[in-house]
């Protein structure tokens, strides 16, 4: 790790005059996590390290027009003992739980989780973003065993947010401030698939901060969480589904389906969504949802198993949301 | 002659007994000092540069950058040019600065040109190897393909595999070293399984005296086997710190380091064919395995197939040794034992699954093949009745639901006798005892059972004893390997302390009036053999030493135990999982040892030996694999985080048993460390074969093998 400024603003306006326009210029950090192994690695090096964890209003887990805000200094551990999310958001938990470390979890933020690099084993090994050697990608006949099952281009890697899905099927935005003031991002739009080593897979610039998540009330909506992981103690999901059910009756009037550790963005499953309207969630139409989901992936030479994987992921998360797990 | 062995087991007050490692508290509460914490004043710090390239030959290295870095203390360069580098991550040189950081900045400012040259890092597919395997002779006993062809026999063949996995050490290899230039004298802490030796082997590397060399080690974070050397980061930690001018040098290789270079167990892939008879004993045995142990190519002896059941009549094994450009292999905990007790182990069930016969009465139906008949039967019957055997079995594949039970058994065998040790055992005039033994405690008890010996010997309570380990000035003892540890020093201090007691014995016999050889020491007191009345208590009886103290000395002679220690044990396990057969996780419900064993000194740390065995064994078939990358010619998960071993949820409950009766403490002390983690592997994979239906056939069981495996799709070997 290369030397570096360390500043530690007490206001997001002093934190965002610290940022500037280029990745080398400022990092931002929260949990520190992932950008203190992304510097020993040198995968990032920036003059500035900016500590956001001493910004009052960047903190808390609290209500916000009938939904949910976790502000972007909220560690995990905190959204785990947050009785708003108990109460509403069981697919949060559940990812929540699913990070198997309790150092991550006390140190971790919900919105770091969200901008944490990929884990692919060549990005950390030096081979840069999309894995490539004379323009070739090492990805399709290497080691691709936890790689993506529905590439984009040239990305292979998957994302590694634990968060994601969850947020997308409830339906959660980002507010994303920078000196020029605030926008609002729905977080299924935050990710999106790089098409250069140089590029980002979310939609941050380097003088920006994501000062927060907004979730829209679950009202009655039923959300739920499925990972599979080889370990039960801290390990990466192989694939993961996260589900929100809006139910009239004992039938689903509307559904949102978003697969994890699938792709280099989420990927929100529509089609097989919208084929459950109408029906009520049985072991059966779970299991054709869950194969509906995984109809249009692209597995590589040796992730085959992911494919299968999602589709149980998406069958058992809808079976848990419907109370039937 | 002086009397040895130990007092009859009923008579004993402190050995056997469950006493609680002495050094337990200082670990668990972070307050034992590793050498990886050693910072001996003005401590600088330095790193290494290493090979990116997995073949490739050194063109020039260029310092002249690094050496203005800031804080730069002193470089070394290891591969001039003109070498040739024969796997990712060997050593190109070695950089000291004053913080870590700096030095880092300094090795990155090291510039080095490499011609790249073609290289293999993969070796599950033979046919790919070319010249670069080196096949055995075939060797053929009776006649396989005349046994496979009898009439009434039933045959089976499949693949097998179990990857290159790491030794993971916690506390990496390295070391802090200071070498005073002037008085050429060596202070040294590293981290080794060898302390009485590791000096030695730095000594030749610097091609100085051995006697220049002072070792110190109080506590290693994890060995495994793969710490026996000073290696080539010792020799350069050592040189530079000589380059400046004598300041102690840290040197730890980081994790990826440490997992690329620092020791991995060979792999093993092979097709077996064997077959039985009808009444399901084993006639027949034809395997063609290979494996890589890295740029050397061996490091596993095929001679042991079949393993344990060694007297099948027909017999034919070819082996290919397989160089690869990747970092070399070392002994890791029971060499070999493993993966041949897994190639065995899981044919057998494979066989005995197609013969439609319970694997545990096939193996029982075998032990007559096996060099101790007796041990295995009486074993595999305790392991079944505390598994519940025969009312949990099920035939293969007939588990109902999503998740599936199954059950699996494996039989494995160690040596483990004591290794060469000296003791110095002194009974000082103010009644203090110190025990002074050149060995080390991996963490396995080795102190605490060295203090019990000795205050079994002296009837002392354990806190009346001093001990003193982990240097090589005290007497020189052997390395821990080969589980020959706990024999070695428990003998050795055994005799010391019994030597010094006779002395003591000798100097109180006049003051209570009878021969020393009627005198006995218990309840902290010299008394006249059952005659408590006629008694001296200890320290007055040291008091009769005057001025001088005894120092005694005691040695294990590994040709001649004295009845002290022996080795040779047969051990059964099995394994309870649960198999999710949607997502392939395998869950571990339960694991049973039942472990042969000589004389127990202490059975909570027994204990705990083969719960640090099983576990491996746990890790090694549920998660561990070595990575490798043929396009790049890296090990892309030497790290913690796709590199996997077994968090506490993953275990599962461990039953241990252990036949702790006179006939077995007659065979004195017997290494454990290595056979408890041998069958385990193969224990798990027969479960999960049995729950599933199905022989996933290439380790680790993740849910990519076993979902393979159940989808038909796994890929075939070479």
């Amino acid at each position: 790790m290369h030397s570096f400024e360390y500043a530690s603003p007490a206001t997001l306006k002093e934190a965002l005059g610290l940022l500037g326009g280029s990745w080398s210029d400022a990092a931002v950090l929260a949990g520190g996590t992932d950008l203190i192994t992304l510097m020993k690695e040198h995968l990032a090096e920036p003059k500035r390290v900016v500590n956001i964890k001493g910004i009052k209003e960047l903190g808390g887990i609290a209500k916000s027009g009938g939904g949910l805000r976790i502000g972007a200094a909220a560690t995990v551990d905190e959204l785990l003992s947050s009785a708003l999310v108990r109460a509403e958001y069981p697919s949060l938990l559940a990812a929540a739980r699913g990070i198997g470390s309790p150092q991550l979890r006390h140190m971790g933020t919900v919105v770091g989780d969200l901008c944490q690099r990929p884990r692919c084993w060549y990005y950390r090994n030096g081979f840069g973003l999309l894995a490539q050697k004379n323009g070739k990608s090492l990805v399709d006949d290497g080691q691709n065993e936890f790689h993506a099952i529905f590439p984009k281009g040239a990305a292979k890697f998957v994302s590694a947010s634990s968060f994601a899905p969850a947020l997308i099927a409830l339906g959660a935005k980002l507010k994303i401030a920078s000196p020029s003031g605030v926008r609002e991002v729905n977080v299924a739009d935050f990710f999106k698939a790089p098409s250069s080593d140089a590029d980002r897979e979310i939609d941050l610039h380097p003088n920006e901060i994501v000062t927060a998540i907004h979730i829209p009330a679950a009202k009655g909506a039923r959300n739920a969480t499925y990972e599979v992981r080889n370990r039960e103690g801290l390990d990466w999901p192989l694939a993961t589904a996260s589900v929100s059910l809006t139910m009239k009756g004992s039938s689903v009037s509307s559904a949102a389906i978003v697969l994890g550790h699938v792709g280099p963005t989420p990927v929100v499953a529509t089609a097989a969504a919208g084929s459950l309207a109408g029906k009520t969630i049985t072991e059966a139409t779970a299991e054709e949802a869950g194969k509906a989901a995984v109809a249009g992936a692209t597995p590589l030479s040796d992730n085959g198993y992911k494919v299968h994987l999602a589709a149980v992921a998406v069958k058992r998360a809808l079976l848990a949301a419907a109370g039937k797990a | 002659m002086p009397n040895y062995s130990y007092p009859p087991m009923e008579n004993r007050r402190v050995i056997g007994k469950r006493i609680t490692r002495l050094d337990g508290v200082e670990k668990s509460s972070g307050k034992a000092k590793y050498n990886s914490d050693v910072r001996p004043a003005g401590t600088i710090h330095a790193v290494g540069v290493f090979s990116p390239h997995a073949h490739a030959r050194v063109k020039s290295v260029d310092t002249s950058a690094a050496e203005r870095a800031p804080g730069f203390a002193a470089v070394s360069v290891v591969a001039k040019p003109g070498t040739e580098v024969n796997w990712a991550g060997q050593e190109i040189a070695f950089v000291a600065a004053d913080t870590e950081e700096r030095a880092r900045d300094a090795a990155s400012l090291i510039k080095v040109e490499y011609e790249v040259l073609p290289h293999l890092v993969r070796e599950e597919n033979l046919a790919k190897a070319g010249v670069r395997g080196k096949p055995a002779g075939e060797q053929v006993t009776g006649d396989p393909d005349a046994a496979f062809a009898a009439a009434g026999t039933v045959s089976h063949e499949a693949e097998y595999g179990i990857p290159v996995i790491t030794h993971c050490c916690l506390e990496p290899h390295g070391q802090v070293v200071a070498w005073d230039g002037a008085a050429n004298q060596i202070k040294y802490w590293p981290s080794t399984q060898t302390v009485s030796a590791v000096g030695g082997d730095l000594a030749k590397q610097l091609e100085l005296p051995a006697t220049n060399i002072h070792v110190h080690q109080d506590h290693i974070g994890g060995g495994f086997g793969s710490k026996f050397q000073s290696d080539v980061w010792g020799a350069e930690a050592a040189r530079l710190s000589k380059k400046a001018g004598g300041k102690p040098v840290k040197l730890y290789l980081d994790r990826r380091e440490e997992l690329t270079i620092a020791g991995v167990r060979p792999s093993v892939f092979g097709k077996v064919k064997l077959s039985a008879n009808a009444s399901g004993e084993l006639t027949g045995w034809d395997s063609t395995t290979w494996m890589t142990g890295g740029f050397a190519g061996g490091g596993l002896n095929a001679d042991l197939l079949p393993y344990v059941f060694r007297n099948v009549a027909n017999r034919r094994i070819n082996h290919t040794a397989v160089s690869t450009n990747c970092g070399t292999s070392r002994a890791w905990r029971a060499p070999n034992h493993p993966q041949v007790c897994y190639i065995t182990c899981a044919a057998m069930e494979d066989l005995a699954a197609k013969m439609k016969m319970d694997p545990v009465e096939f193996f029982l139906k075998n032990v007559d093949k096996t060099a101790r008949a007796g041990t295995y039967r009486g074993q595999i019957m305790k392991a079944a009745e505390m598994i519940g055997w025969k009312k949990n079995w099920k035939p293969r594949g007939s588990s109902p639901g999503t998740v599936k039970r199954g059950l699996g058994l494996a039989v494995g065998t160690w040596g483990g006798a004591g290794h060469a040790s000296q003791c110095r055992a002194t009974i000082n005039p103010d009644g203090s005892a110190v025990v002074e033994i050149g060995s080390q405690d991996l963490g396995t008890g080795t102190r605490t059972i060295i203090v019990q010996v000795a205050a079994e010997t002296y009837g002392l309570p354990m806190n009346a004893i001093t001990l003193k380990l982990g240097d090589n000035m005290y007497p020189a003892s052997g390395a821990s390997g080969g589980s020959t540890t706990v024999g070695g020093v428990s003998a050795s201090t055994r005799k010391a302390t019994v030597n010094a007691l006779d002395k003591l014995f000798a100097a109180v016999a006049p003051s209570l009036g009878v021969p020393a050889e009627q005198l006995e020491a218990v309840d902290s007191k010299i008394q006249v053999k059952g005659n408590p009345a006629k008694s001296m208590a200890w320290k007055a009886a040291c008091g009769k030493l005057g001025v001088s103290a005894i120092v005694e000395t005691g040695a294990n002679d590994p040709r001649n135990p004295m009845g002290l220690t022996t080795g040779g044990v047969g051990g059964c396990q099995m394994a309870d999982v649960s198999v999710d057969v949607e997502t392939g996780v395998v869950k571990l419900n339960k694991i049973v040892a039942v472990q042969d064993i000589g004389l127990v000194i202490n059975p909570k740390t027994a204990d705990s030996q083969v719960y640090g065995g099983i576990i491996m064994g746990i890790c090694a078939a549920l998660y561990e694999e070595r990575v490798m990358d043929e396009m790049t010619g890296r090990f892309v998960n030497a790290d913690m985080e796709f590199y996997k071993l077994a968090g506490a949820g993953d275990i599962g409950e461990i039953d241990v048993q252990f036949e702790i009766t006179p006939d077995n403490d007659k065979r004195g002390v017997i290494g454990l460390g290595e056979p408890a983690t041998v069958p385990t592997i193969a224990a798990i994979a027969n479960a999960v074969a049995n729950a599933i239906g199905v022989r996933p056939p290439v380790l680790p069981l993740t849910a990519k093998n076993v979902l393979n495996a159940l989808h038909n799709t796994t890929r075939r070997l070479a």
